[in-house]
């Protein structure tokens, strides 16, 4: 595997990182077992991408990191990222390469699966806080013309500033909605994560000269 | 008989349900316990669920009883790697998983439809205790 598996490397290197500040930031409103969960698929995920056969696709990739996070995550971000890698596997099946077009649908495809999965929308303070601003800074800044990684950092740019918001809003879905307006002023551990997430992947792409 | 998947964060959860729910069965009822992680771990795994399903299936279908927040979710995954016309013969029941259990085993016990069976668990959400 060439530099997509390196980057979504990258990308769970960032999550196991965060474990315990992800985890910190679950445990005021939550369950407390964001990092840890996360950082368990992401093992996974490293193991298998970096002892993994020689796949080239990117497709059979996406789905080598959907499925492991399906069953190893544990917690409700399991089939929530796991389903978004599996959706973002069906625009980019058959491609070795992934271009700046390929990348958008494979956002959308994603965000669309999380959203069909947690039947939740955006303002609900989740992840879509962070990922959908981010899908539209994203496509705004692709369709302007820009590059793979100036999308990339338009897109974790809004990502930051949804975290930000999150503090701002109740939480309405998941274990922080039985807390009620105790959830204000804290920001999501889900968001966080995504954020984490599209950072560490923005930064592979600045290190790297060709596109993933 | 339809068969029942029972789907817990706790692998013990899932197991002690199914012996408990096992007592008013009949002996060729297929009762599948999906509870926590590979490694015993607390969490749920759509493709255990997956495997589950197909564990229990029969011509008559499955119901599947789930206990909180990422067991339905999950669930809702497992659906999606089983063949459609497996997929259009289970059903998750909106209902709480011991009661619901218990009444789902009672109903494909006596031979009820998937549709059937699915009701009865969701019928143990009104059961009052006191």
């Amino acid at each position: 595997m060439g530099d997509l598996a390196a980057a979504l490397i990258a990308v769970g290197e960032a999550i196991i990182k965060n474990k315990q500040y992800l985890t910190d930031l679950d445990s005021a409103i939550g369950d407390g077992d964001h990092g840890l969960n996360m950082a368990r698929g992401f093992e996974a995920v490293v193991v298998k991408l970096k002892t993994g056969t020689m796949i080239q696709e990117v497709g059979a990739i996406m789905k080598l990191v959907g499925m492991t996070l399906i069953s190893t995550v544990g917690g409700a971000s399991g089939p929530l990222y796991g389903t978004a890698f599996l959706r973002a596997a069906v625009p980019s099946a058959g491609k070795e390469v992934i271009d700046g077009q390929t990348a958008l649908l494979m956002f959308q495809a994603a965000i669309k699966g999380i959203k069909d999965r947690g039947k939740a929308s955006r303002g609900e303070k989740t992840m879509l806080d962070a990922l959908e601003p981010a899908q539209d800074a994203f496509q705004k800044t692709f369709e302007a013309g820009k590059s793979l990684p100036e999308c990339l950092h338009a897109a974790c740019d809004a990502a930051q500033q949804g975290i930000e918001f999150t503090k701002t809003i109740i939480a309405t879905k998941g274990r922080a909605s039985y807390l009620g307006e105790r959830s204000l002023g804290h920001q999501d551990p889900g968001a966080t994560s995504s954020f984490i997430m599209l950072q560490a992947l923005t930064q592979f792409c600045d290190g790297s000269k060709e596109a993933v | 008989m339809v068969g029942i998947v029972l789907v817990s964060h706790h692998v013990k959860i899932a197991e002690g349900i199914k012996e408990l729910a096992a007592q008013m069965a009949m002996p060729d009822l297929k009762i599948i316990a999906a509870g926590g992680l590979e490694d015993g771990s607390i969490g749920t795994d759509a493709l255990r669920i997956s495997e589950a399903v197909r564990e229990a299936q029969t011509d008559a279908g499955v119901v599947i009883l789930a206990d909180l927040g990422s067991a339905v979710m999950s669930s809702e995954t497992a659906l999606e790697f089983l063949d459609e016309e497996v997929r259009r013969n289970v059903k998750i029941a909106d209902a709480p998983i011991v009661e619901g259990a218990v009444a789902a085993v009672v109903q494909a016990s006596i031979g009820g439809t998937v549709d059937e069976v699915l009701a009865a668990a969701e019928g143990a959400r009104d059961l009052h205790k006191c």
